[in-house]
């Protein structure tokens, strides 16, 4: 941020760099360049100095040095023709008898990001692999790769990479982890630094010798040794044993990826492990540093998705205090209800049941949410604590409490009498959009069980124009239809009203649509509608919600100790779109019609081969059927193969909309029943533009569809990586609507 | 690997910046201070990506450590890394506060560079880093108020020649030259860390103890210090030794420098600590404490005619009488779904010294009692006005939320029976060991 008079500043400040009575006084001289560096650090730019302040590296004081480095390296990249002035200094530097010296100056020589330094630095940095100090070889080794960074199109010199493996060899560990981070980025292209047997039973054996944080990077390159047979697998299990129980969080979370990766093929070794491991988990969910109390708690939470009996004695460690942040109340919240079984469900409830009445708004309907959850195991004793929270009256908690009752009747219909009484007595009025949802959802759903429903509609039918949520709107237009079907007496004047307004002087373009249908769906008759609204009142599908299956370790054991853990699915894949991961989020609405409507499980799926198929589609520039059409007449096929994947059986519609979700357009297609069924799509891919024809025909078995693409310009790669999105999204697709 | 480090005032001014990898600029700070201040409530803060640069960062005495990355890292690299870096800078510095990061800038940009090549970290021990650090730290005013662990370890009523200046704790470790006085002190602490809940009944429903043996070593060097331990401390469930009183712990883990030859037979720890303050040994009990918990509560509420809500407490300390004064004792009581705007308070407290006021924006009255002695039973009656109460507000009245230090006390028992520095140092050397309890959570339900 500029600074007012900063001119000035640094007017002065050169002065007193260049006047000789301060360049005298070690002290003096010193604190002018300590002004410097603090104006840096407040983000003013000081560039203007360069010149002074490398005539100020020349001095003998090392506190001085070590901040004039400071300064040069952020500075170089702006000042590279003064930077070099420098060089001569760093170089002289380079040849001291003092190891710290040399390292020093050899560790910022390769600091100074400016074209052209390489041919400076490659000199002493080759000599540095070859010092006698520990210190210098620890940098130098760094700089090899510091130094294929700064000029990347450059080709690798082999001699150095053979050092380098050489220099794993090194009596000092941390040279010998700085040559494995050094390998990785250099081979990257090749797929990093390569572990083969007498390598990777090398750094297990030194793997003592490490400080926690070599340790926790040495067992993450690790991850991609395979090993030969079962006794070697057994033998560094064996050897990795003891860092389960590290008390360094890193090192104990790191050796378990490790065994979870090796041991894929026993389950039986990946749970004893597991539950080795939980100590020190544990003990990172009780650590006075909140963020590691996240973290970990996040871990548990992913874990818990295949292990929750392993936890579940533990449960008492997952009372929220009255302490914690939100983010952390919230985070125990979800692991409690996983870990309820029917010992503890008594208790973890009580417990839930004081969060309900929490300060903070969020964090009292979590926990009423939380409850609803486990109401789906246990529905008499949770429905007996929500409706005694309804005799709050406190609007917050109405309205979550309601969100569990619409929930909960959907999911074990057997709650419907006792949510229909307690929806009955409810005398308070909702504000929120959400509670209004589902209370008229509730109305519309069960009005015949809810003498009152009617004219608790009628209310929200009359205040409609105060109204300011379309979705509440669209709610109660499928409620209302909905209750008119049951009570038509009652509910035949007031559904007169709303389609009227509704169709007349709505401005919402969905509302006035979906009153538009229901207004022609009317005029088909009561039965067919009945029919249509009628639907089933138990999706059997939503079963996985309720009562979810273990999932397998592996599902998550490749993202166990990665960041990815920390942040909800959804923000990952925004979060990643520049490269890295590609996972396939699809989320299919599966009831097109009214009140039926409701989120399928969002489905994931995550390429598993590592970085190589790594892919980010777009949709931008979007492309017209015209340009489609000229350009798939005027490109050759890239590629045509049958596919094959079982085909989901939904509208094309939803096809559609989640395959948009994965960045792929799907511009025409055939009518639904048809047969050949065609539909055209296209994508862009790291600069290409991929055009497919999907072709579903009777001939073949109903899991087979030919695929036809053309791409511009071709990439092999890109080409592979869309096949799989595509098939994946498939496959999330059928899996939900089957 | 870590792209970035810096260090932000609470209120986004840097304090440090150092850039590692040249893979992001330096504007990223304010974009991170930006995303930081408006996120909102519920958000857990602790991860944050913008544009393919995750931030990472820890939020201690008032400032963020952060780190940035592009790739995908282990969390808990980066967040045990940023809490040594806090530790050191308050091992170094003396404390870690906007004040004395700003006035050791250059030793902390030293430091990083010593710590961190390339975003590779390359060593965090105290014992190698002080061979390459050379800049003096300038130790801020020492004492200060607001440093609550130093104040509450010492109360009033501890036989002052035995004890340690309150703040000398909190200076750095290489402040040499200059002072000489105090300059070979050890201190020992066990801090316990007391978490638990009281149902309405009265019955514990939850108890738990998490602990903590630190060693704050301000020795140049220490060849070997043997800690000797509770000889009938017992660890595990199953184990029991003796009769009766016994210490019992239920799990413990100890700092890999720790070596444990002695331990199980005569429970000694043997360590050379290095510089600085490490946490030799942690531990917990869960679920049953050795003793009643420190403090009962006994509620009373009521409603009074109309629109007036009657709340009796009635406090007493279980600790035995003169053994302990409980420092900075408040206790919130929860009124949050029954506060309304226009709610008002009037109190009657049973001594004087004591206040309670009633704080609408987080929805409690906060009840503070400057001193409690062991045994003792205090009471209060708050008279809360409250338009439109109903029948059911009543139920709806607390939790009540203890916060408490107390100095010289340990809630599982566990004690330091010698401290033994070998071969003897030369020169005078001072041992100091410390006991705390304090409250994570202490909470009784109504």
């Amino acid at each position: 941020m500029p600074y007012l008079g900063s001119e000035e500043t640094l007017k002065e400040l050169k002065r007193a760099l260049s006047n000789p009575s301060i360049q005298a006084d070690r002290l003096r001289y010193r604190n002018v360049v300590l002004r410097v560096i603090r104006l840096m650090t407040q983000g003013l730019d000081v560039s203007p100095l360069f010149m002074e302040m490398v005539k100020a590296s020349a001095s003998v004081d090392m506190v001085q040095k070590k901040l004039l480095y400071l300064y040069m390296c952020t500075y170089a990249p702006l000042k590279p023709d003064l930077a070099l002035l420098a060089i001569n200094t760093l170089r002289k530097d380079c040849a001291d008898s003092n190891p710290m010296v040399r390292g020093l100056a050899l560790r910022n020589m390769c600091n100074l990001r400016m074209p052209g330094i390489t041919e400076y630095i490659q000199q002493p940095v080759l000599a540095g692999l070859r010092d006698k100090a520990s210190y210098v070889r620890r940098v130098a080794v760094l700089g090899c790769a510091k130094m294929q960074n700064l000029q990347p199109e450059a080709e690798i010199d082999g001699a150095v990479v053979n050092e380098l493996y050489g220099l794993l060899r090194d009596p000092d560990p941390v040279v010998m982890v700085n040559c494995l981070r050094a390998l990785e980025e250099m081979l990257k292209a090749e797929g990093g630094v390569v572990i083969n047997k007498p390598i990777a039973h090398h750094l297990l054996n030194r793997l003592k010798e490490l400080d926690s944080w070599g340790q926790s990077d040495t067992l993450t390159f690790l991850l991609r040794y395979e090993p030969r047979d079962e006794a070697e697998l057994f033998d560094i299990l064996n050897l990795l044993d003891g860092h389960l129980q590290s008390s360094h969080g890193a090192v104990a979370t790191a050796t378990l990826r490790l065994f979870l990766r090796l041991a894929a093929a026993h389950p039986a070794v990946q749970a004893d492990a597991l539950s080795r491991a939980q100590g020190p988990l544990l003990a990172m969910c009780a650590s006075a540093s909140r963020e590691l109390r996240f973290a970990a708690l996040c871990h548990v939470r992913r874990l818990l998705r295949s292990v929750a009996t392993q936890y579940a004695a533990h449960y008492k460690r997952f009372f929220c205090s009255y302490s914690e942040p939100g983010y952390i109340r919230l985070c125990k919240m979800d692991i409690l209800v996983e870990l309820v079984n029917d010992e503890n469900v008594a208790l973890v409830l009580e417990e839930l049941r004081a969060y309900c009445t929490d300060v903070l708004p969020e964090l009292a309907q979590a926990a009423i949410f939380a409850i609803g959850r486990i109401g789906q195991m246990y529905s008499e004793r949770c429905l007996g604590i929500l409706v005694s929270l309804l005799g709050l009256r406190q609007e917050h908690i109405t309205s979550a409490v309601l969100q569990t009752f619409r929930d909960l009747v959907w999911l074990c219909p057997q709650c419907t009498t006792a949510v229909c009484r307690a929806v009955a007595s409810l005398e308070d009025s909702i504000q929120d959009s959400e509670g209004k949802q589902a209370l008229i959802w509730l109305l519309g759903a069960h009005g015949d069980k809810i003498s009152s429903a009617p004219y608790v509609l009628e209310d929200y039918i009359d205040s409609l124009k105060a109204e300011l949520s379309s979705l509440v709107k669209l709610e109660l237009l499928t409620a209302t239809v909905r209750l008119f079907l049951s009570r038509p007496a009652e509910t035949q004047d007031m559904m007169g009203r709303l389609l009227h307004y509704c169709i007349e002087e709505e401005g919402d373009m969905c509302v006035r649509d979906r009153a538009l249908l229901y207004y022609s769906l009317l005029l088909c008759g009561v039965e067919d509608i009945r029919r249509i609204l009628g639907g089933p009142t138990t999706d059997a599908s939503l079963g996985v919600i309720a009562g979810h299956s273990e999932e397998p370790v592996d599902s998550w054991a490749p993202h166990f100790n990665t960041l990815e853990l920390l942040l909800a699915r959804g923000c990952w894949n925004a979060a990643l779109s520049k490269g890295g991961f590609h996972s396939v989020a699809c989320r299919v609405e599966g009831y097109p019609l009214g009140g039926l409507e409701r989120d399928g499980n969002t489905l994931h799926t995550t390429p598993k081969d590592g970085p190589h198929s790594s892919l980010s589609l777009s949709l931008e520039p979007a492309l017209s059927p015209e340009s489609f059409e000229r350009h798939w007449l005027e490109l050759d096929v890239s590629h045509v193969g049958p596919v094959t994947c079982p085909w989901p059986h939904c509208l094309p519609e939803a096809l559609q909309a989640a395959l948009q979700l994965v960045q792929i357009q799907v511009l025409a297609f055939s009518r639904p029943q048809s047969l050949p069924w065609k539909a055209y799509l296209y994508s862009h891919g790291d600069g290409t533009l991929i055009l497919a024809e999907v072709l579903r025909d009777s001939t073949q078995g109903a899991d087979h569809l030919q695929l036809t693409m053309k791409q511009v310009p071709r990439d092999k790669h890109v080409l592979q990586g869309f096949v799989a999105v595509l098939k994946s999204a498939l496959q999330a697709l059928s899996r939900d609507t089957s | 690997m870590i792209s970035q480090v810096f260090i932000l005032s609470s209120k986004g001014d840097h304090l440090i910046y150092k850039d590692f990898r040249g893979e992001a600029k330096s504007d990223v700070v304010n974009v991170f201070y930006q995303m930081v201040t408006d996120l909102p409530a519920d958000q857990p803060p602790v991860l944050m990506t913008h544009e393919g640069l995750h931030f990472i960062h820890v939020r201690q005495g008032g400032l963020y450590c952060v780190a940035t990355t592009t790739a995908n890292v282990s969390p808990f690299t980066i967040i045990e890394f940023l809490n040594r870096l806090t530790a050191l800078i308050k091992d170094y510095c003396g404390s870690l506060s906007e004040k004395s990061v700003r006035m050791n800038f250059a030793l902390i940009y030293e430091m990083l560079d010593e710590m961190l090549d390339y975003g590779y970290i390359q060593t965090t021990s105290t014992d190698i880093l002080k061979n390459f650090i050379q800049t003096e730290a300038v130790s801020s005013k020492p004492f200060s108020l607001f440093d609550l662990r130093s104040v509450g370890l010492f109360g009033a009523e501890t036989q002052q020649s035995k004890v340690a200046p309150s703040a000398a704790a909190s200076r750095p470790i290489m402040s040499s030259r200059g002072d000489q006085e105090g300059k070979n002190e050890i201190f020992v602490d066990v801090v316990e860390c007391l978490t638990v809940v009281i149902g309405s009944n009265g019955v514990l429903m939850k108890a738990d103890i998490q602990g903590e043996i630190r060693v704050k070593c301000y020795l140049p060097s220490c060849s070997e210090m043997r800690i000797g331990l509770n000889e009938e401390l017992s660890i595990g469930k199953s184990q029991l030794r003796g009769y009766g009183a016994a210490v019992r712990i239920d799990e413990c883990s100890f700092h890999q420098a720790v070596r444990l030859d002695e331990f199980e037979s005569y429970r000694i720890l043997k360590i050379c600590p290095s510089q600085g303050e490490q946490t030799v040994m942690q531990y917990q009990l869960c679920d049953d404490l050795p003793s009643a918990p420190p403090f009962r509560l006994f509620p009373t509420v009521e409603r009074d005619s109309g629109d007036r809500l009657l709340i009796y407490l009635k406090m007493r300390c279980d600790l035995p009488p003169k053994s302990v004064v409980p420092s900075d004792f408040t206790t919130n009581l929860v009124l949050a779904c029954i506060l309304k705007p226009t709610t008002s308070l009037s109190q009657e407290l049973s001594s004087p010294d004591q206040s309670a006021e009633l704080q609408p924006s987080c929805k409690v009255i906060q009840w503070e009692i400057p001193r409690f002695p062991g045994g003792a039973q205090l009471s209060a009656l708050f008279k809360v006005e409250v338009p439109g109460l109903s029948a059911a507000s009543l139920l709806e009245v607390g939790p009540v939320c203890m916060s408490f230090e107390l100095p010289k006390h340990t809630c599982t028992g566990l004690q330091i029976r010698f401290l033994r520095l070998s071969p003897a140092q030369p020169g005078p050397s001072q041992r100091w060991v410390r006991y705390l309890t304090h409250s994570d959570s202490y909470t009784i339900r109504i």
